[in-house]
Parts: structure tokens; sequence; C-alpha cells
């Protein structure tokens, strides 16, 4: 290189500042603003569109085929436990964030959806004080006891059923025949639940009731498919892990089968086990809570199977015709021992 | 070594600032276990205390004689005598009572409260200090207990002291005669007492304590 090529280049330059050229339009150009010269924000740098809200008011939107199916089947008697428990579950929500003195969180829907699956959960025939006794201790121990949302170590909805079936056992074994299904000459009302009727006096009931829901139950249990379609709709959507319906059937299916298969007079047969009481709908609505079921895919297949197992235990040799609220409650009581057990690696972990 | 408590304060903070249940949680399994009546819950204060009282007043007499290795067995001894006492004095008198506490009146004498204030305090401290500790101490129990019974029994039964108060409208909650009732109650009332003790809430009112 000779001397001659520097003193050559640089006459240019001095030109460059005197005009100085327009920036070609760069898309990152709105990130350097002068007031924001350098954006510094710890992890999560990419955001779902999903917020709490939206994802409650998604399984209140599932819940409605539920919902419409218990004012058809039992119709006042469902308007008033449905109205009285979200109701309930509002204004104990209200109070309790005025005395936390934290922002209103009811239109985060949450509060609405405890309610609305306390009431689907309780007999027709249900006393309203009782049902709002159950919502306000779903909402004030259940719930905020332990911290708010996302902090409940248990289903609020579940709890509040624990906590009325320990308090009122009667009442809350005591089911009738949705209106549509009465006869004009039965003596009474009441009815037991299909699971009850196997139970105690060794009665099968037919799938097509069990499926369309024309039987005697919990508000909201008693119609497979209604449960079904707002179900699938919630999976397809994302807001409920798969895997834990799946895995909570599955395992209630293969559980009882095997019983079945050692002795089909004494036990009922998976199916029946799978379309009767409330499995569909805690498998769909309650097992699936984001809060209280573990977070990592393998946790989900052994949260459902562990539930699907003790509701079989339950339902065959436990004191109760149903399990599903207990193997659920225990089952969240396993979670946070699951989540740990299940721990993905981190990248490139070598676990000894 | 010796407490140097001022003789009130000596007495006022078993009640409160030390209660044995609300404060240091000793004794639950009887608080627990009994308080579903209001009944059983002054049955079961009143024996502890008595047992309470006449341990104390016997370990602090004899607390330079006992010698220190074998102090625990000693103790229990001494309060195994006077639970022996209570508990035969109970089915004498008041059969109906002792029926319904059953075993739990010969357990008062593995109540961590009896043995916890011998160790922590009769066996360092003269015999009038030691009682009116004790006193205090029976004092904030039978008061825990008659308290939870009394919360209990009218959720539960709809009663106090077996007296029906509420009408026929009300539906008890079987849940409170029951073990979870039990819990839920002393834990609701422990955190009421954590929250009414919060420093920090105090500072809000503007006082300092």
């Amino acid at each position: 290189m000779t001397e001659e090529n520097i003193p050559q280049a640089q006459p240019e330059q001095p030109e460059t500042p005197k005009k100085p050229v327009k920036p070609k339009k760069d898309p990152r150009a709105k990130l350097y603003k002068p007031e924001t010269p350098l954006i510094l924000a710890s992890s999560p740098h990419f955001h779902t569109k999903d917020t709490v809200p939206r994802i409650m008011w998604n399984v209140v939107a599932a819940l409605v085929p539920a919902t419409v199916l218990a004012l058809v089947y039992f119709q006042w008697a469902a308007v008033g436990i449905i109205l009285t428990s979200v109701s309930s579950a509002l204004i104990a929500e209200m109070l309790v964030n005025r005395v936390r003195g934290e922002s209103f969180t009811i239109p985060d829907g949450s509060a609405l959806i405890t309610g609305l699956l306390l009431a689907l959960t309780l007999p027709p025939s249900f006393s309203l004080g009782g049902t709002a006794l159950g919502s306000v201790f779903a909402i004030v121990v259940g719930k905020h006891f332990f911290g708010g949302l996302g902090y409940n170590i248990f289903n609020p909805a579940l709890l509040g059923r624990a906590f009325l079936q320990a308090s009122f056992p009667v009442p809350m074994t005591t089911w009738t025949w949705p209106l549509t299904a009465r006869y004009a000459d039965v003596d009474g009302i009441t009815a037991a639940t299909p699971l009850g009727l196997f139970k105690f006096e060794g009665v099968t009931s037919e799938l097509s009731g069990l499926l369309t829901g024309n039987i005697s139950g919990s508000l909201g249990e008693t119609s497979a498919i209604a449960i079904l379609i707002g179900g699938i709709y919630l999976l397809i959507r994302k807001y409920a892990d798969w895997r834990i319906p799946l895995s909570f059937l599955l395992s209630t299916f293969l559980v009882s089968g095997v019983f079945w298969l050692i002795s089909p007079e004494s036990y009922p047969s998976p199916v029946f086990q799978l379309f009767s009481g409330g499995l569909m709908l805690g498998a769909f609505f309650m097992a699936t809570d984001m809060v209280t079921s573990p977070v990592t895919a393998r946790g989900a297949w052994i949260f459902g199977a562990g539930a699907g197992f003790i509701l079989v235990i339950i339902r065959l040799f436990g004191g109760l015709p149903e399990g599903v609220m207990y193997s659920i409650l225990l089952m969240n009581a396993f979670t946070p021992l699951i989540n740990r057990y299940t721990r993905p690696k981190f990248f490139g972990e070598i676990r000894a | 070594m010796s407490s140097t408590l001022s003789l009130k304060t000596e007495f006022i903070k078993g009640i409160w600032k030390e209660n044995p249940v609300m404060a240091s949680l000793l004794g639950l399994c009887p608080t627990l276990a009994v308080t579903n009546a209001a009944n059983n819950g002054l049955a079961m204060g009143l024996a502890t205390t008595f047992v309470l009282l006449s341990s104390s007043l016997m370990i602090s007499a004899l607390r330079n004689f006992i010698p220190h290795q074998v102090r625990i067995a000693g103790y229990i001894v001494i309060i195994a005598t006077f639970v022996t006492v209570a508990d035969r004095f109970l089915a004498a008198y008041f059969p109906v009572i002792s029926a319904s506490l059953g075993p739990y009146i010969p357990l008062i004498v593995v109540n961590c409260l009896i043995l916890g204030r011998q160790e922590a305090f009769s066996s360092r401290n003269g015999i009038g200090r030691s009682l009116l500790d004790s006193l205090g101490m029976g004092i904030g129990f039978i008061i825990v207990l008659v308290v939870l019974g009394i919360i209990r029994e009218i959720l539960g039964s709809g009663s106090i002291f077996g007296i029906a108060i509420l009408g026929d409208w009300f539906t008890p909650w079987m849940v409170m005669i029951l073990p979870p009732g039990a819990f839920l109650t002393l834990g609701i009332l422990i955190a009421l007492a954590n929250w009414y003790n919060d420093p920090s809430r105090s500072k809000e009112r503007g006082t300092v304590s």
C-alpha cells in the first residue's frame, strides 16, 4: 500500500457530516427512543394473550351447557341454588378484597367460577342458606386464607362442598328426580343416584340416562354430554391440560375394569363408572384447575392416574357411593410433591 | 435464672401475652379434642388448672431436693399423682362429664403445658411466684377452651352449655363438633389474635407499643 492512497480517501469524509444521509427506515428505530435508550427487562420476554380474566371467562363459557341442562332438568331449584351460590361468592370476594385492602378481583371471574362450580355439585333439594354458607366458605377459607387466587392449595369449590358434606351429611346426600323425569304415581320425589342405587341396592342404570342427564344427581353432573361439550371446548382452547382429564378417565376405566373382570356381578362395569356421578364434571372442570394441578406434563399424568385410582377405591370400598370430590382434593394435596419430583431437567443438566 | 417480673405481670402474662394455647401452642391435644361443647371445655380447663397448680406448688417446694438428672421423671410422677386425683374426683362427683371427656382426663399427664411450666418456671422460682404463674396459665387455658367450646357448640349444636339458644330454623353445622371444626376454629382464633398483636398494625394507628 502506498502513502498516496490514504490522503485521497480522507477528503471525502468531511463532506458527509454537512449533508447527513437520511438513515434508512429501520423498523427497530422506534425502540431507540432518546428517553429510553436501552430497554432492560428480565424474562419472560414472550407473552401470550391469555390473561386470568380471559381464561376464567372461557371456563364460564364452557360451563354454559351443563348449567343450561341443570336449569332445564331442575328448573326453579336450580335457579335458586345457582343464583345464591354465585351471588354469595361474589359478595364474599368483595368483602375479603375490602378487608385485605386490595383491588377488587371480581372482574377476573374466578369467584364467579367458584360459585358456579359449587352450585353444579349440589343436590337440587339443598337449602339456599347452606348453599350460601358453602360458597362463602369456599371463597374465604378455600381461597383467601391461603393468599388468594394462585396461592390456594385446594380447589375452592370442592373445599366448599367438602365443608357442606361434613356439615350437612343428610341433605347433601338427598337427591331428587329431575322435574322432567317424575312419574305421576311416584309417592315421593327423592331418588337415589345411579351410583347410590348400585352401591346400596345393586341396580345398574341405563347408559342413555347417564349421557343425557335425565337422572337424579347433583345439579350439573347428571349429563355427561353437556359436560363433554364444555370440556372439549376447554381442551381445544388449551385452557385445560388434556392430560389430566384423559389420565383421570383412563385410570378410572382401567382400575374399575380390573375389578369388573374379576367379578362382573359385584362390581359395576367401567363404562358405568365413567359416565355416572360427578366424574365428568370433576375431571374436566375441577381436576384441571390450573392453580391446584401439577404444572409438568408427567405430573399431569400422575395427578390424573392417582385421582382415578382413589376414586375407584372410594366408590367400590368406601362408605360413600361417590368419591370424585375427595379424590381430587387428595391429589390437590399431593400436587406440590408431584411438581417437585417431576421437575424437568435444565438444558444440559446431568442428574446424579 | 429466676423470674424478675412484677407479681402482677407474672399472673397476667399467661392470660394473653404468653397464653399457653394462643401464643405457645401448648396443650393442643385436649384443646382440639374436647371442645365440642362449652361444658367439656370448662371441665377440661378446670381439671388441667388444678393439676397445674398442685404440681407447681409441689415442684417449686421440692425444687432443691429433686436431683437434676432425674427431674423429668420426678415431675411426671408428681403430675400423674394429681391427674389421678382429678380423674377419680370427676368420676365420683361428675360421672356425666367424666364419661364425655373419656381418656382425655388421664391424658392430662402428657399435656405439654403442665410439664413445660414445671421445667421452665416452677423448678426455678419460689412457691408464691410459681403459683401465680400457674394460675395465670391455667386461667388463660380455661378461657381459650371455653371460648372454643362456645363457638363450636353454638354452630355445631345450636346451644350454649347444653341450653338450646337457636331455634328450629337453624340446621347445626355438624362439621363444627367434628375434628375439622376444632382445627378451623382454633386456626381462625389464633389468626385473629396474631392480627390484633401485629406491631405493624399499631403503627398505623399512630401508637407505639
